[in-house]
């Protein structure tokens, strides 16, 4: 286990593993959301209520899946990084904040979209809608105080210390259409629960969510790789892999 | 072309698409360039402690 943190850990490891799985998941992902556009605009029939209006959802979900997943994987790992002292686990989280920010943007930009024609307003102040937008701020928050520390181990200790605290706003997020009166409908897709849709919309939509996911973590290999090198000083295997022409 | 209209929703339901689809698209380039700039960055440094 120790051995497998340990070799997982190591910059030298990721930069040649992810080297490999990166085009394996962009093109995964292409695919996926390829698909699940077709199936979401074209396939998939009109809601009974809110008619074409509905397939916003097919952008709207795995976005805001993006966002919150995002944040739970960039607090996993600056929790990892401040309590093994992993470099990596720091240089993932930082990866993340970017990722997520974008994705949490376009959530609350698409929910205003869709919220117009059905709400007959762009934003209310309801819980799942502020919630979501603290997530913004805390994402730019992170980015912010990183930005703001030279020290780059320092930077690691400090930022890994406000994603921590601010993973409580997660379930807030989850809880938030249930825990208080809200415009926002409630979970379409539960692991407990059948899901509120028909197969026929239910299907591009996971396909959507799983090409989002396959698309982030090709993404978060990319900007990792990006974090690596500005850590690394004076290794040997740097030199090896990007040379010094 | 009518396959690209969804009644009255067009607007809402393509503003969504694109804008979703530039921001997939944004990662990918922003995610590149900054790997490119540390490469570029990373064997300067190499080069110059090589002197």
């Amino acid at each position: 286990m120790w051995e497998f943190i340990h070799k997982f850990g190591s910059p030298p490891h990721f930069w040649r593993l992810s080297e490999g799985m990166i085009p394996w998941f962009g093109w995964i992902a292409l695919v996926l959301i390829a698909v699940g556009t077709v199936g979401g605009l074209w396939i998939a029939p009109a809601d009974y209520q809110q008619l074409d209006a509905f397939r916003i959802i097919y952008f709207h979900v795995p976005s805001a899946w993006l966002s919150q997943f995002g944040y739970v994987v960039m607090a996993t790992a600056a929790a990892v990084g401040l309590v093994w002292r992993i470099k990596l686990a720091h240089a993932v989280a930082a990866a993340c904040a970017p990722i997520g920010a974008s994705f949490t943007a376009v959530a609350l930009a698409t929910g205003s979209i869709w919220g117009k024609p059905m709400w007959g307003t762009w934003w209310v102040w309801d819980a799942r809608l502020t919630s979501t937008l603290v997530l913004l701020f805390l994402y730019f928050g992170y980015m912010a105080l990183r930005a703001a520390i030279d020290d780059e181990n320092r930077a690691d200790r400090a930022s890994a210390l406000l994603a921590i605290i601010g993973v409580i706003n997660i379930p807030i997020i989850k809880y938030s259409v249930e825990w208080w009166n809200t415009l926002h409908q409630p979970a379409t897709i539960s692991k407990l629960g059948k899901p509120a849709m028909e197969p026929s919309m239910l299907i591009p939509l996971l396909i959507m969510w799983l090409g989002f996911t396959f698309f982030f973590f090709a993404v978060l290999m990319l900007r990792t790789r990006a974090e690596i090198l500005s850590r690394e000083r004076n290794k040997k295997w740097l030199r090896d892999v990007i040379g010094s022409s | 072309m009518e396959f690209l209209t969804f009644g009255k929703y067009t607007w809402y339901v393509w503003s969504s698409a694109i804008l979703t689809f530039v921001v997939l698209l944004a990662n990918i380039y922003t995610a590149r360039r900054r790997l490119r700039s540390r490469v570029e960055l990373a064997r300067r440094r190499l080069a110059a402690e090589e002197v």
